[in-house]
C-alpha cells in the first residue's frame, strides 16, 4: 500500500475538489477543450522545470512510496497528474465562487 | 521567484483583466491555500518528496519548503490566467 502514498493524496484533491462539478454545477470537466487549452501549456512548462529538477538532484522521490511507473525523462507519473488533476480543482474551485459571488468576477467590489 | 515574477507581471499586463484585481481569484486562492498546505505537507512530512538543501532557503512552512508557496501561487495564477483568456476569446464561455 505505502507506494500509493502520493497517489493517495492526489485522489484527495479528486474527492474534495470534483463534487463541485455536480453540487455546484461549475462545468469545468464538460468544458474539456477549454480545460486542456488552459492547462496544457502551463503544466507543460512545470513539468519541463520538473524533469530538469530530477535530472539535477533538486528534488526526488522515496521510491518506496511512489508506484515506480515514470512518464518521459523520468518524471513519476504520480508528477504528471498532479499537474493535471491540480489546475482542474483549481479551475472548478474559481468556477464555484464565481457561481455564489458572480459579481466578485469583476475588478474592484462596485457597491 | 523569477517563475512568480513573471507570471504576475504577465496577468496584469498581459491579460486585459487581470486577476489580480479581482475577488473572485483572492476568494478562491484562500480556499485552494489550505488544501495547497494540506497536500504540500502529506507530500514532505512523510518524505514521499525530498529536497536537495542546496537548492531551497531552508525556511519551511507545515514541513514543506517556503519556495512552494510560490509555485502554488503561480501555477493557480497562470492556469486561471489561461482559463480567463480562452473564455474571453470565447471558447467554451458557458
Amino acid at each position: 500500500m505505502l507506494k500509493y502514498s502520493y497517489l493517495a493524496v492526489l485522489f484527495f484533491v479528486v474527492v474534495a475538489s470534483f463534487w463541485l462539478e455536480i453540487a455546484f454545477k461549475v462545468r469545468v470537466i464538460v468544458r474539456m477543450k477549454r480545460v486542456l487549452l488552459s492547462l496544457l501549456p502551463i503544466s507543460t512548462g512545470f513539468l519541463i522545470w520538473d524533469a530538469y529538477a530530477i535530472s539535477q538532484g533538486h528534488w526526488f522521490f522515496d521510491p518506496k512510496q511512489v508506484t515506480g511507473i515514470n512518464g518521459p525523462f523520468n518524471i513519476p507519473i504520480e508528477e504528471i497528474l498532479f499537474f493535471l488533476i491540480i489546475p482542474m480543482a483549481v479551475l472548478m474551485t474559481l468556477e464555484g465562487v464565481t457561481r455564489l459571488k458572480p459579481e466578485w468576477k469583476n475588478p474592484g467590489l462596485k457597491k | 521567484m523569477i517563475i512568480l515574477f513573471i507570471s504576475v507581471v504577465v496577468d496584469l499586463f498581459g491579460f486585459k483583466n487581470s486577476l489580480l484585481t479581482r475577488p473572485a481569484f483572492w476568494a478562491s486562492y484562500s480556499i485552494i491555500l489550505p488544501f495547497q498546505l494540506i497536500t504540500n505537507w502529506w507530500l514532505t512530512s512523510r518524505n514521499i518528496v525530498m529536497y536537495s538543501p542546496d537548492t531551497i532557503v531552508g525556511y519551511r512552512l507545515a514541513s514543506a519548503p517556503i519556495e512552494d508557496l510560490l509555485f502554488g501561487f503561480a501555477l493557480i495564477l497562470n492556469v486561471m490566467g489561461m482559463w480567463e483568456y480562452w473564455g474571453s476569446k470565447g471558447i467554451q464561455k458557458d
